[in-house]
């Protein structure tokens, strides 16, 4: 029972994590209609960022975050601006294929500039273990946690209050009625592109803490994919539960079956749901029309 | 299509209609060129028959992606973990087991077409980028399992040794040797793909892919031709597989990860999505730019010397995604497409139109 709520504990807390990642795919995808394939290599380059900030220049760690975010963003933005706007109207493999190569674009970048070997990253969140009943959770997790549900929080409220925010809504819901209205749909595609790769770098920074800093970090993105399809391509609050779903089973299978179960998890859980429900849960059933 | 034969070639009856190798000029450059390419080891090096190898091998699982990805439209990123489980079947059947190579290369294409029939199962209610989600599951599960589920006979993350095929007495143990194995079995797969697409099979795909719903208006068993493709693209994965494990002599799973299967989606996409001999081009433009990038190493590093450690590593998927993103923006329908308009307007000249 113990062990359960230790699991039950860290699979939320990482889940959370998850989450923050998803989210930055469903936006975009709301926003453009393109699937980001490389959101892990791009949280890799931002955690990197971070790193370089921190150790290489000795800035302190809060004013390095925020400027590893702004070069995320940055990032993001230049990504839209130099491969999707051309591929504006081309058949779904384009888009796809383009990121996939943006990835291992992102890999060879970081290798090139950082190398391939494994880097401490500095603690710098305060806090201790927290001791929950008998689970206990390290303080990162937490902060990563806590700092997600503010995300998702202050994103929800930029939806429903801010003009840019509404803009994109509109964006979301169709290129051309929103073009109509006085909506410069490119800036919301690029604004997009850079709030999702801010989101990103503030992921990867959490996961570097936690795990540190090496190329592989990206893989946690692939984890965030079943996320996303469980919760629905379209639904930010899918992608929210999506993550923590995703965490919790992985950590309650890692515990109970077997460690290297907790690896297929996601997509065994990813696999069931397309055959099952592939909107996901609180996704648009799409019906089509020729 | 014809403008693009040259003047004074007619079809004077089906059977030339049908013909693959229409002209005499035709039949003679199939004949050199045949001859060049099965002559090769004779006049060259060691390095230049690995490559070819090399190229032969992932010829292979890329004409079966082409005909998944490219005529049928159904994205498949687990590729190569479908060449993986052919690789692991061979190389287990003959080396735990003793089984010949000869029966351990048709079990090895079957086990990757049934794998392939059950992960085609979500495409019977999904497609576009959501197949992609799928075929990615597959990627991890089928490479997991491989690691974790036997590792008594697979070896999990440490390579298995695998021995070397041979007929009679005659061992195909050099790079030489394996050339004439690899080779025509990289012929016989691509003239059956370029048979398969100009079947009613074949038409199929194509109209799947333009169209499902009006295909299936058509009375186009769409279910049966979606895992049809899916089960030719993972058999031709793994024959592929089943030869490298005995090419290498040593798999491990590493070597079948997700870079890989982008890299021969990467390869349709260059080449040209939908045409046969695209899959040939954009196999030998990938592999020869990868050789390009390993040689240009040791320049760099000597212009850049602070990042010498770094660039061998780095130096291919930069080159490799660069050029697919130039592709896909620039020339979507690849290489095949500019091999077209070169033949066009070789055929038409000195005419402008």
């Amino acid at each position: 029972m113990e062990a359960a709520l230790q699991y039950v504990a860290t699979g939320l807390m990482v889940g959370g994590i998850y989450a923050l990642v998803a989210l930055g795919i469903v936006l975009i995808y709301k926003a453009t209609g393109v699937f980001n394939f490389a959101i892990g290599n791009m949280m890799m380059v931002g955690a990197f960022v971070c790193w370089s900030f921190m150790v290489q220049f000795g800035l302190e760690p809060w004013l390095s975050l925020a400027l590893a975010i702004g070069v995320g963003a940055l990032l993001g933005w230049l990504v839209n601006q130099l491969t999707m706007r051309p591929l504006i109207g081309q058949p779904v493999l384009a888009p796809v294929m383009v990121t996939l190569a943006l990835a291992y674009f992102f890999d060879g970048l970081a290798i090139l500039i950082w190398g391939g070997s494994i880097r401490n990253f500095p603690d710098f969140l305060p806090g201790e273990r927290i001791h929950l009943g008998p689970a206990t959770i390290s303080s990162n997790l937490m902060w990563a946690f806590l700092i997600a549900i503010l995300v998702f929080g202050i994103l929800v409220l930029f939806f429903q209050k801010s003009r840019t925010g509404l803009a994109m809504r509109a964006t979301a819901e169709s290129h051309l009625v929103a073009r109509a209205r006085g909506i410069n749909v490119e800036r919301i595609f690029g604004i997009t592109w850079a709030i999702s790769a801010a989101m990103a770098t503030l992921c990867g920074v959490f996961l570097a803490t936690r795990m540190g800093l090496e190329i592989t970090i990206s893989m946690v993105g692939l984890k965030a994919f079943p996320a996303v399809i469980f919760g629905g391509m379209e639904s930010v609050l899918g992608a929210m539960v999506g993550g923590l779903t995703v965490g919790l089973l992985e950590n309650l299978a890692g515990g109970f079956i077997s460690t290297w179960f907790m690896e297929v998890t996601p997509y065994i859980v990813l696999l069931l749901v397309l055959i099952i429900r592939p909107q996901g849960l609180f996704g648009e059933k799409r019906i089509e029309r020729i | 299509m014809a403008i693009d034969r040259p003047c004074g070639t007619f079809d004077r009856d089906y059977a030339q209609d049908m013909a693959i190798v229409r002209t005499r000029l035709q039949w003679g450059l199939l004949a050199a060129g045949l001859a060049f390419l099965f002559t090769l080891p004779i006049y060259s090096s060691n390095h230049i028959i690995h490559l070819f190898n090399y190229i032969g091998i992932t010829l292979i699982a890329v004409q079966g992606l082409n005909i998944l990805t490219g005529y049928t439209g159904l994205l498949n990123l687990g590729q190569a973990a479908f060449m993986a489980a052919g690789a692991y079947t061979s190389g287990i059947l003959t080396a735990k087991f003793g089984v010949s190579f000869w029966v351990a290369l048709p079990c090895s294409a079957i086990v990757a077409g049934l794998l392939g029939l059950v992960f085609g199962l979500p495409s019977l209610r999904i497609k576009g980028f959501y197949l992609a989600m799928s075929t990615l599951a597959a990627q991890f599960i089928i490479i997991s399992a491989i690691v974790n589920v036997r590792p008594d006979l697979t070896g999990g993350w440490s390579s298995l040794i695998v021995p070397v095929p041979k007929i009679g007495d005659f061992a195909f143990n050099n790079q030489f040797r394996m050339f004439y194995l690899i080779m025509p079995i990289a012929l016989l797969v691509t003239f059956f793909a370029k048979n398969l697409v100009r079947t009613g099979a074949g038409r199929a795909f194509v109209a799947i892919r333009d169209n499902d719903l009006a295909a299936e208006v058509m009375g186009i068993n769409i279910y049966r031709y979606k895992l049809l493709a899916f089960f030719i693209c993972t058999v031709f994965a793994g024959i592929a597989g089943s030869l490298w494990a005995h090419w290498m002599r040593a798999i491990e799973p590493s070597i079948f990860g997700l870079h890989n299967s982008v890299w021969l989606l990467g390869m349709v996409i260059v080449g040209g999505m939908g045409s046969i001999s695209g899959a040939v081009f954009g196999t030998i433009f990938i592999r020869v730019l990868d050789e390009v990038a390993k040689a240009l190493v040791p320049v760099i590093s000597l212009v850049f010397p602070a990042l010498s450690g770094n660039i061998s590593a780095a130096l291919s998927p930069i080159f490799f995604s660069i050029v697919i993103v130039l592709f896909v923006i620039l020339e979507p329908r690849g290489l095949a497409h500019r091999w077209q308009i070169l033949k066009i307007s070789y055929r038409l000249n000195p005419f402008a139109y």
